[in-house]
C-alpha cells in the first residue's frame, strides 16, 4: 500500500451549539480545515468522502454532506461504529487513498448530542445504541455500562477514586489553553470527590459532557502531498477490534479486548511499539476509563495505570502526555466528530502549532472505545514516514 | 434498604426468542439457553450457539444463584419510573461463571456489599395490554441476608 498524509485539519468549537445543526456544523469544519491546507485546497480536488456520525438530527447524513459541502459529484459514505466511529472514518479513507482508489479524500466527522433535554438523553442514545430487550428496561444506561467495569477494575487493582479523580483535573487544566474546549475551567480533587454521584464510583467531574461539533481531515497520497503541504503529518498506523457487546459473556471487565486488538493492529502496521509514542489522545469519556486505557494501550503494566498519575507522567511536560487537548472530559464529546477531533489535535501537535503544545511531539495515538465498550478504533500519526 | 416495588416499570416485549427468559418466573423458573451440542450456556439467547454453531439450542431451567462479579448503584433520576438509589448488578450463574445477567439487586444496602457476594433470582410480575405478562428476574441476597 503506498504512504497516506494528512495535509489539512479543522474542527468547530464542542459546544452545545443549540442554534446549529449538523448541516450547519460538518460545513463550519470543513471550511476551517481548508483554510488550514498550507497551499490551498480546490475543492474540485477532493475525490471521495467518509463522514463519520452516530446519530441523524438533520436526516441522511451522506447527502448533508454533499449537499452543504458542494460535493454533489463525489461519492460520500457514511460510517457509523458507536464511539469508535471517528477514528473508523479516519481508518476506511486511509485505506481508500493506500489502494490508489483516491489520492484526496475527505474524513468528517459530527455529531449533535444536544437535541434534546439533557436528562433524557442518555436513555434516549441508550434506545437507540444498546439492545433494548435486555438491559434497558433494567436500568443499564450508558454510564451505567461503564461504571461496572470501573468497579470491578477498582476492586482488583491499587487505584482508588482519587487517581479517577487526578484523571480529571489533568484533563480540565489541559484544556484551559484550547478555544476549541467545551469546560475550560480548573478543577480540585477535592472538588472531584465531593460532586454528586451519577453512577457508582462516577461523580459529575467523572463523566464527560454532552457536546455537539465537527471536525474534519484531508487525508491524500505521498504522491500529491506536495501539492499541498512541505509539512505533512503521515498516517503511520491503523486498527480496529471488536469484543462482545453485551456484559453477558466478557470475562475481564477490568480491561476492553477491543483497544488491544486495534492497539495490536495500528502499532504493527507503523511497526512500533507503545513506548515509541510521544503523545496521545485516550478515550477518557469517563475518568477511569482512561485509567483501564492506559494499560490495554501498553502505557502502564496492567493494574499499573494510577502509577503514570501520581508520577505525572501523562501530564503536559511529562514522559506521556496523555489529552493535552483536554480529552472528551473537557474538549467535549460529540462522539461521530470525536475521534476525527483527536487526529485534528495531533495534527497539530506534531508540527508543533497545538494551543498546548506537547514537545518534540514525533508520533501521535488517537483511541476511541464505545459500543459501549465493544468497538475500539486506533490510529497513529507521525512526522515521519517510516 | 428494604425493596418496594415502584410504581410502574419499562417492560420488555416477551416474543421470540426473549420470551423464555421473561416469562420463566410464572413457575419460577430462571429460563437461560443452552447448547445440546457443546452443552454451554448463552444469554443473550438466539437462534444459534455463538460457540460452536449448532442450531440445537433451547431454554433450561438454571438454579437462579450466582455471585456478584461488579455493580454499581445509579443515583441519577434518568426515568421517574426508576426512583434512585437503584442497584444494577451483574450476576454470575453458579451453573456457569461466564454466563452473567445484567439486572437490578434489592434488599441490599449498597455500602455493605460487595464482588462475590451470593445472591439469588426473584421474580416481579408486571402485564399490560401492549406488553402480556412479564416475570421481571430481580436478584437478592443469597437467604435473604444482607
Amino acid at each position: 500500500m503506498r504512504r497516506v498524509a494528512v495535509v489539512g485539519a479543522g474542527m468547530t468549537p464542542f459546544r452545545e451549539h443549540f442554534g446549529l445543526g449538523i448541516k450547519d456544523l460538518v460545513p463550519m469544519a470543513v471550511s476551517e480545515m481548508a483554510a488550514h491546507v498550507d497551499k490551498g485546497l480546490d475543492r474540485a480536488d477532493i475525490q471521495a468522502a467518509w463522514f463519520g456520525e452516530l446519530s441523524t438530527t438533520d436526516g441522511f447524513p451522506s447527502g448533508i454532506l454533499a449537499d452543504t459541502c458542494g460535493l454533489l459529484d463525489i461519492p460520500v459514505t457514511r460510517v457509523e461504529n458507536a464511539c469508535a466511529t471517528g477514528n473508523d472514518a479516519v481508518r476506511n479513507a486511509t485505506y481508500a487513498v493506500a489502494s490508489g482508489a483516491v489520492d484526496v479524500a475527505l474524513v468528517v466527522g459530527a455529531d449533535k448530542v444536544r437535541e434534546s433535554s439533557a436528562r433524557s438523553t442518555f436513555w434516549e442514545w441508550a434506545g437507540m445504541t444498546r439492545d433494548t430487550a435486555w438491559d434497558y428496561p433494567l436500568g443499564l444506561v450508558a454510564p451505567a455500562n461503564f461504571a461496572l467495569h470501573v468497579a470491578r477494575y477498582l476492586h482488583e487493582s491499587p487505584a482508588t477514586r482519587e487517581h479517577m479523580a487526578m484523571v480529571a483535573v489533568k484533563n480540565h487544566r489541559h484544556a484551559l489553553p484550547n478555544p476549541k474546549a467545551q469546560l475550560r475551567f480548573e478543577i480540585t480533587i477535592e472538588q472531584v470527590l465531593a460532586a454528586p454521584t451519577v453512577v457508582e464510583p462516577f461523580g459529575l467531574y467523572d463523566c464527560t459532557p454532552q457536546s455537539d461539533g465537527a471536525a474534519a481531515l484531508l487525508l491524500v497520497g505521498e504522491e500529491v502531498v506536495d501539492r499541498y503541504t512541505d509539512r505533512p503529518v503521515w498516517v503511520r498506523g491503523v486498527g480496529l477490534g471488536l469484543d462482545r457487546v453485551m456484559h453477558q459473556h466478557k470475562r475481564d471487565m477490568t480491561s476492553f479486548p477491543p483497544t488491544v486488538k486495534a492497539a495490536r493492529a495500528a502499532y504493527a502496521m507503523a511497526g512500533i511499539g507503545p513506548n515509541d509514542i510521544d503523545v496521545a489522545e485516550v478515550h477518557d469519556c469517563f475518568s477511569g476509563v482512561e485509567m483501564i486505557s492506559y494499560e490495554d494501550l501498553g502505557f502502564a503494566e496492567r493494574f499499573g495505570a494510577y502509577k503514570l498519575l501520581e508520577n505525572g507522567e501523562t501530564t503536559v511536560g511529562g514522559r506521556l502526555p496523555v489529552n493535552p487537548s483536554g480529552g472528551l472530559k473537557a474538549k467535549g464529546h460529540p462522539p461521530g466528530a470525536t475521534g476525527v477531533a483527536q487526529c485534528v489535535e495531533l495534527f497539530e501537535q506534531l508540527r508543533g502549532e497545538a494551543a498546548n503544545q506537547v514537545d518534540k511531539a514525533r508520533i501521535g495515538l488517537a483511541h476511541n472505545i464505545g459500543g459501549p465498550t465493544a468497538v475500539s478504533a486506533v490510529t497513529v500519526l507521525g512526522i515521519g514516514k517510516d | 434498604m428494604s425493596y418496594t416495588r415502584p410504581d410502574f416499570r419499562l417492560l420488555p416485549t416477551p416474543a421470540g426468542y426473549l420470551q423464555a427468559f421473561w416469562t420463566g418466573g410464572r413457575d419460577g423458573q430462571l429460563l437461560v439457553y443452552r447448547c445440546r451440542s457443546c452443552e454451554q450456556y448463552f444469554h443473550p439467547p438466539g437462534p444459534v450457539c455463538w460457540r460452536c454453531r449448532s442450531r440445537e439450542v433451547g431454554p433450561e431451567p438454571v438454579s437462579g444463584r450466582g455471585r456478584v462479579a461488579t455493580f454499581t448503584v445509579n443515583v441519577q433520576p434518568w426515568l421517574p419510573s426508576m426512583p434512585p438509589p437503584y442497584v444494577i448488578v451483574l450476576v454470575e450463574l453458579e451453573e456457569q461463571p461466564d454466563v452473567r445477567i445484567v439486572s437490578q439487586l434489592v434488599d441490599v444496602d449498597p455500602g455493605a456489599m460487595a464482588i462475590g457476594d451470593e445472591v439469588e433470582v426473584f421474580f416481579e410480575h408486571w402485564s399490560d395490554e401492549q406488553h402480556g405478562d412479564v416475570w421481571l428476574p430481580l436478584f437478592r441476597p443469597a437467604g435473604g441476608a444482607s
